[in-house]
């Protein structure tokens, strides 16, 4: 493999393959700003992998309450499953028992799209006849009596085919500890791209997988080539001096979202270099066979 | 380009017919053409021609001046496009109305918007009974759209609203909202007695009414972010009705005579 150095961090000669996901989004507004965070924050916990969760979901970004549809405190959530029906189902699910029980909550559309999935439509009958259906504006709303006024909540939100999932950053480092360094700079900087979502903790994965096993009934199991304790007893693909190895997975509503996101995951760990983040970054493929998305980590340098 | 006017030229002898000067319908005729369409009522033939002087346009934003109390069915089943009426108009003014704009400086009479499904109808003055309601045997009336009244309403606005939303900024008569079946109405005066009477359904606000059946039912002080969305859409319209929606309203639900999942609310008098 051959290598870039920018700013003394190896950059592999190599790209991450992803895969295409029908993704969505949705805007949860509260009396504050903390409350909008904590229904957001439930609604996607456990939502690291589709393998495991049906679907990745994570907070896009914080809604000044200027630009929410009621002008309170906002976040928006993108949600990402691998069909559409699956992801119809998550969303139900989640917005019914994460945003629909939190205080004070209201759920709004994140997205427009030619296709829709139910939002309110599918959480409505909570009201056991009691709820109204409000149409203005071009909109179409339920409200839904609960123990603390009313839910509120947009009948439809949009549904794109054309989200990407996958995208992901391989970060090593000489040590855990600036390994880490470097990944949370990278997930910081990340968080700043709109319309792309890191779902797993802190947006930081220590488990990267590879797929199958020798296991007949486990489908993904640990990547023994970045393990760096394994390194010597398998084919490692880790130098002498690699002693961690952190991943981050990056899922995006377009492919454009997620190319932006690792190009500026990328900057922040080649701003930091060697010396207190990581010495060298990669990424995961299957080969190139598999995803139709190619992300070359070196047409994304800054 | 300019708009296509049409002036009155004399108080007409009877009531005129103008649902055939919609846009949709003047495309592409000539001036001529125009001026021969009848708008008579009774068995005298009499064209546009007679009764008004035309200056020929874009028949996409139609103008009317001089308008009176006589000329019944303006916009009558619009699709798009633009009508304005300097002055008042007649009965069923916009009705079965699906898009495009219809502003009166002036009043209109009774049933304007009646059966009205999209589109925007803003009237100066005054609107007569039944703002929006059905004719007789039919079964809905409003169903879409948006009216703004800048004066008084009269008696039933919004009768067997299915849908949309009606704006009075001045007051409105008695049994504002009968039978309603869904929908929202706004009144920024007082309403007349017996407000909603046998709703099923929809949200009526107003800041005050003479007298509220017993069938609606106290339901308390809320403040609901369905209706802070309402005052950001209506605010688009009406920013006085848009006030009306930021005072601290009361809810009452009913009309319980009927389904009784209608709402009323009112502001309160101590705000």
């Amino acid at each position: 493999m051959r290598a870039l150095i920018a700013n003394g961090v190896r950059i592999d000669d190599t790209f991450a393959e992803a895969f295409g996901m029908r993704a969505t989004a949705l805007v949860v507004t509260a009396d504050s700003a903390a409350w909008a965070r904590q229904a957001a924050a439930t609604m996607t916990g456990f939502a690291t992998s589709v393998i495991g969760c049906g679907c990745e979901a994570a907070i896009d970004r914080e809604i000044g309450e200027k630009q929410t549809p009621d002008r309170r405190p906002g976040v928006r959530v993108l949600l990402f499953a691998v069909s559409t029906s699956e992801l119809q189902k998550q969303l139900a699910a989640r917005v019914g028992q994460c945003v629909l029980t939190s205080p004070g909550s209201a759920c709004y559309a994140g997205l427009e799209g030619e296709e829709s999935l139910k939002l309110g439509n599918a959480l409505r009958y909570f009201g056991d006849g009691w709820q109204i259906s409000k149409r203005f504006g071009g909109k179409h709303y339920w409200r839904v009596p609960v123990l603390d006024g009313e839910f509120l909540c947009e009948a439809t939100t949009g549904l794109t085919k054309q989200a990407v999932g996958g995208g992901n950053l391989l970060i090593m480092g000489e040590s855990a500890r600036s390994t880490l360094v470097a990944a949370e700079a990278a997930v910081k900087a990340i968080a700043r791209v709109p319309d792309a979502i890191t779902p797993f903790p802190g947006g930081i994965a220590r488990s990267g997988s590879k797929v199958g096993s020798k296991y007949k009934s486990v489908k993904a199991s640990t990547n023994d080539a970045y393990c760096p304790t394994l390194k010597g007893a398998v084919k490692s693909a880790l130098d002498a001096n690699v002693a961690s190895v952190l991943e981050i997975v990056i899922d995006g509503l377009t492919p454009q979202a997620v190319a932006d996101a690792m190009a500026a995951g990328l900057a922040a760990i080649v701003k930091l270099g060697p010396r207190r983040g990581a010495v060298r970054v990669g990424a995961g493929n299957y080969g190139g066979k598999l995803g139709p998305h190619h992300f070359h980590l070196k047409d994304l340098l800054p | 380009m300019k708009p296509l006017v049409l002036t009155l030229k004399e108080r007409p002898a009877e009531r005129l017919d103008l649902s055939p000067l919609l846009p949709h319908l003047l495309a592409g005729k000539s001036a001529a053409e125009i001026a021969r369409i009848g708008v008579q009522t009774t068995r005298r033939p009499l064209i546009v021609g007679d009764v008004f002087r035309m200056r020929m346009g874009d028949v996409g934003r139609i103008h009317i001046e001089d308008g009176c109390d006589r000329l019944d069915w303006i916009g009558h089943g619009m699709t798009g496009g633009e009508i304005e009426v300097d002055g008042d108009v007649g009965s069923q003014a916009g009705r079965l109305m699906t898009g495009g704009r219809l502003t009166i400086t002036g009043s209109a009479g009774p049933w304007a918007a009646s059966g009205m499904r999209g589109g925007k109808i803003d009237i100066g003055g005054a609107a007569g009974d039944r703002l929006g309601g059905p004719l007789p045997g039919e079964m809905a009336g409003m169903r879409g759209g948006v009216v703004i009244v800048r004066g008084d309403a009269g008696e039933r606005i919004g009768d067997r609203l299915r849908r949309g939303t009606i704006i009075v900024e001045g007051r409105a008569g008695a049994w504002a909202g009968s039978r309603m079946i869904a929908g929202t109405i706004l009144v920024g005066g007082s309403a007349g007695p017996l407000p909603g009477y046998l709703m099923r359904r929809g949200t009526i606000v107003l800041a005050s009414a003479a007298k509220l059946s017993p069938t609606f039912i106290d339901c308390g002080r809320h403040d609901l972010v369905a209706l802070r969305l309402l005052a950001m859409f209506v605010g688009r319209y009406s920013t006085r009705a848009a006030k009306l929606l930021q005072r601290s309203l009361r809810r009452f639900a009913g009309d319980m005579a009927v389904l009784g999942k209608g709402e009323v609310f009112l502001a309160e008098r101590s705000s």
